[in-house]
């Protein structure tokens, strides 16, 4: 095949591919509003991913605003700067790191198994068994993970806020001997509501493209254990990079002057 | 083939439906006509596309052409909704059963009450537990995951959900594969009893010649995408027909190749 055509071949493939997740996307979105529902469903994948997986962004959070505390202060402290710490750490946790590393996490435990899981079903037919069934595999399948991606995210967002913040804090307080209070009360002055909003907002997206990404692999994936494990693989890989992509555009529409 | 006028519509009718996977032509001018309260067993060889018919029917996939009726309904022309109300006429046991391995073996079997239907649990758990007593499954496999199931069981629990919710008409993929032969006699029963009893349209596929010859009031054969032969299951044994006659005695001689290269 000459060049010119293959990359032809190659654009029309991608410009198809992306049609398909755009005409899913909006499928499962308009399920979302429309019964019937399936409130156990639902149920089950919000604790899937706000209870399940808040040892997992704890951990995570905690550490970074712990070392965001000690590589700051190593920064700083040169030019005698210790006291932007508070703001340093509140800032970045809320704004960036939480969402974006609670964001990561979650693609990759949860885009991952719900990609697994919806593929099994896929291809040992169980996806052709609910239509059978009456049963409407988007509103049974897709809806409650929708669903629970974007209400869980900002959930564990706002608690990784809080868990990085204390990090810093610990980090500070009894390693740098900063003054309790004065640490307390600079962050605490330092913070506005849209920083946390920000954080929120793309949380709520992160959770929505996890999920999107997770079912719309495994909803379509073909050919037994290793398109599963392919479309696995492709979840994972595909929502973390447009989580870093829309993580840029929501900084540029909520903070670019 | 004699095929008298018929006074009533088809239960189902299938008319020159074609499908293919990418250049593989699998289903090329099927035609049949189903009868209500008929139990029709189709016979073919393996990887023939009869499975594949099945879904054509059940809109799980989509023929390049033809025409599918139900009820007289052309189903192609339906609307999303339309076509979930055809389909809660209809009960299917896949070939490999297809359960949801993510809930217990008794809400497989209740699925379609309690998510299409909308029954409460409790009444539904007990119209799934006798289902379940008529497949030969006590009340304490009910409570079992699927994964916990050896093969013949999976198949009988699929049986159960295709009968649970009382269905107008039922497919049937192989219901009798993988069990023993006395099981294999229950089910063929059980087979009869929906049809005959509960007066229910039924398709069974089935490579077991002697349930076919319990089961069915007539027989077709699947060959080359088309049926080649179809009649009364009296007639199946001077079918005058070299394809049936070598499919049903099994022999390896005959019009029938089966493409094996040698080794
Ligand atoms: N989703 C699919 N994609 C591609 N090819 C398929 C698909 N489903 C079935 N086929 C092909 O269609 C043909 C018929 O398959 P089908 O499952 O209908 O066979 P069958 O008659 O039910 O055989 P068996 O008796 O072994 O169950 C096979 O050659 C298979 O490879
Ligand atoms: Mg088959």
């Amino acid at each position: 095949m000459n060049p010119v055509r293959a990359l032809g071949a190659g654009f029309l493939k991608f410009l198809a591919a992306n049609g398909r997740l755009t005409v899913f996307a909006l499928n499962g979105v308009s399920h979302c509003v429309r019964p019937p529902f399936y409130p156990r469903m639902i149920l089950r994948q919000l604790i899937d991913i706000g209870y399940y997986s808040l040892p997992v962004v704890a951990l995570t959070t905690l550490f970074a605003g712990m070392v965001l505390a000690l590589q700051s202060y190593t920064g700083f402290s040169r030019f005698s700067a210790e006291g932007a710490i508070p703001s340093v750490v509140a800032l970045s946790m809320t704004r960036e790191l939480s969402p974006v590393l609670a964001g990561l996490m979650i693609a990759g435990r949860i885009g991952a198994s719900m990609a697994a899981e919806l593929g099994t079903m896929r291809v040992t037919e169980q996806v052709d068994a609910l239509e059978t069934l009456s049963t409407n595999p988007i509103k049974y399948l897709i809806v409650p993970r929708l669903l629970a991606g974007v209400t869980m995210l900002p959930f564990l967002v706002l608690i990784g806020d809080i868990l990085g913040i204390f990090g810093g804090y610990v980090v500070s307080v009894y390693k740098l001997g900063f003054n309790e209070q004065t640490y307390l009360i600079n962050t605490w002055n330092f913070i506005e509501s849209q920083d946390v909003i920000s954080g929120l907002v793309k949380a709520a997206v992160f959770g929505f493209l996890v999920a999107l990404m997770g079912c719309y692999h495994g909803f379509n994936s073909r050919g037994g254990a290793q398109g599963v494990g392919a479309a696995t693989t492709n979840a994972v890989v595909s929502a973390s990079i447009l989580i870093l992509i829309a993580n840029y555009m929501i900084t540029e529409i909520f903070f670019a002057q | 083939m004699t095929n008298t006028p018929a006074p009533k519509t088809p239960k189902i009718r299938l008319k020159d439906v074609h499908k293919s996977f990418g250049d593989k032509r699998i289903l090329q001018g099927f035609s049949l006509d189903v009868m209500p309260q008929e139990s029709v067993v189709i016979i073919g060889g393996s990887g023939t596309g009869k499975s594949v018919m099945l879904k054509c029917i059940l809109g799980l996939l989509e023929p390049e052409s033809g025409e599918i009726d139900i009820d007289g309904v052309r189903l192609s022309t339906l609307s999303r909704g339309e076509r979930e109300q055809v389909n809660a006429k209809i009960g299917m046991l896949f070939q490999n059963a297809a359960l949801f391995d993510s809930l217990p073996v008794w809400e497989n079997v209740a699925f379609g009450l309690i998510q299409g239907k909308k029954m409460r649990r409790g009444p539904a758990k007990e119209i799934a537990i006798e289902k379940l007593a008529q497949v030969g499954l006590t009340a304490d496999v009910g409570a079992l995951s699927p994964a916990e199931l050896s093969g013949g069981m999976r198949k009988r629990v699929g049986l159960a959900r295709a009968i649970a919710g009382d269905p107008d008409i039922i497919f049937f993929d192989e219901p009798t594969t993988g069990l023993d032969p006395i099981m294999g006699h229950v089910i063929d029963e059980l087979i009869v009893k929906c049809v005959k009893q509960v007066g229910a349209t039924a398709i069974t596929i089935t490579h077991d010649m002697a349930s076919a010859r319990r089961i069915a009031d007539r027989m077709a054969m699947l060959y080359q995408g088309k049926v080649i032969w179809h009649g009364p299951v009296t007639n199946i044994d001077n079918s005058g027909n070299a394809y049936v006659e070598q499919f049903i005695t099994g022999s390896a001689e005959g019009p029938i190749k089966m493409e094996l290269r040698k080794l």
